[in-house]
């Protein structure tokens, strides 16, 4: 698909707002539908688009797989450190309500560094997942 | 409709067309989410279930031969297995709660709850958000955890057989 023309444009047309709309669902879960997993998967959604059309190369130029792997392990850390920074300011595990001055705007603080840990690993997994199965298929090619 | 799709899934040996029924049937889902008022589930299966596990299951269909290999005897235990724990789920149900009834456990014990102070407590309106990660944020926690050791086992398991390869060459 590399050389067609008019997926090419489009792609490139679309990707910026599938990207766009990927933050937007992921900041704006607090008010609508929508957080961490959904916005993990659009993102993915859009990367893995990206390598289907301009070819697993181009992608992996742009995320390349260190990156990607490091990002699985990433999120999780983050969730788990926004628990453990609760512990430090002198609350429970995961509790939030330390995180601030406020306790509302601590809770705030804490759902928000939850929702961007979970959409990081679950971008960097489905990332991750799709990569090992491209790749395998680049091996059998040259097997 | 749906119960009509399951049996084309079931019955068609083109693994493609399942891939692709398997897609469609997530949307329907997604749809029925929608008609129940819970938007959140409903964009999950929409971008999960169609979106990103339909991919997947092209790529995987892409290394594998694209036909469903006959069976080698009739499957008629799992098919009587599968009947009888259908019907016991079915014979479950009839002891629920009617749909929607405001006495039911599930909107009298923690639910007011949750709907009344979810947003001073928490600053957040959305009340599935705040209970996905605060109230239950162990939970969540746990969720994460679960895809990220799918994602170190698919690393695991793939990435030891490219070098297994490359050693043997």
């Amino acid at each position: 698909m590399r050389r067609d023309l008019v997926l090419r444009v489009v792609a490139k047309l679309m990707i910026p707002f599938v990207l766009l709309f990927a933050l937007y669902v992921q900041f704006h879960g607090d008010f609508g539908p929508g957080g961490g997993f959904q916005a993990g998967v659009i993102i993915a959604a859009a990367v893995i688009f990206y390598a289907i059309v301009f070819g697993l190369p181009a992608a992996r130029r742009l995320m390349p797989e260190w990156v990607v792997e490091s990002m699985v392990s990433i999120g999780v850390l983050v969730y788990g450190g926004v628990g453990v920074a609760g512990l430090l300011l002198g609350g429970h595990y995961l509790d939030y309500f330390v995180l601030a001055h406020d306790p509302v705007h601590g809770q705030e603080r804490g759902i928000f560094w939850v929702e961007v840990g979970v959409a990081i690993t679950v971008s960097g997994v489905m990332l991750t997942i799709f990569y090992m199965f491209a790749a395998r298929r680049r091996d059998q090619d040259e097997a | 409709m749906m119960a009509a799709l399951t049996v084309a899934i079931v019955v068609q040996r083109n693994l493609f067309a399942v891939v692709v029924l398997a897609g469609i049937y997530s949307f329907l889902m997604a749809t029925v989410l929608v008609a129940l008022d819970a938007v959140d589930v409903a964009m999950t299966e929409a971008s999960v279930g169609a979106g990103i596990s339909t991919v997947l299951l092209l790529a995987a269909l892409y290394l594998t031969r694209g036909d469903e290999a006959k069976p080698m005897h009739r499957p008629m235990l799992p098919l009587a297995v599968a009947i009888v724990v259908g019907a016991a789920l079915v014979y479950g149900t009839l002891g629920l709660p009617a749909f929607s009834d405001p006495q039911a456990p599930i909107h009298t014990h923690v639910v007011p709850r949750y709907l009344g102070e979810s947003l001073k407590e928490t600053g957040v309106p959305n009340v599935v958000t705040s209970v996905l990660a605060s109230y239950r944020g162990y939970d969540t926690l746990g969720e994460t955890t679960v895809v990220f050791t799918a994602g170190a086992g698919v690393i695991a398991l793939l990435r030891r057989l490219r070098r297994r390869e490359d050693a043997r060459e």
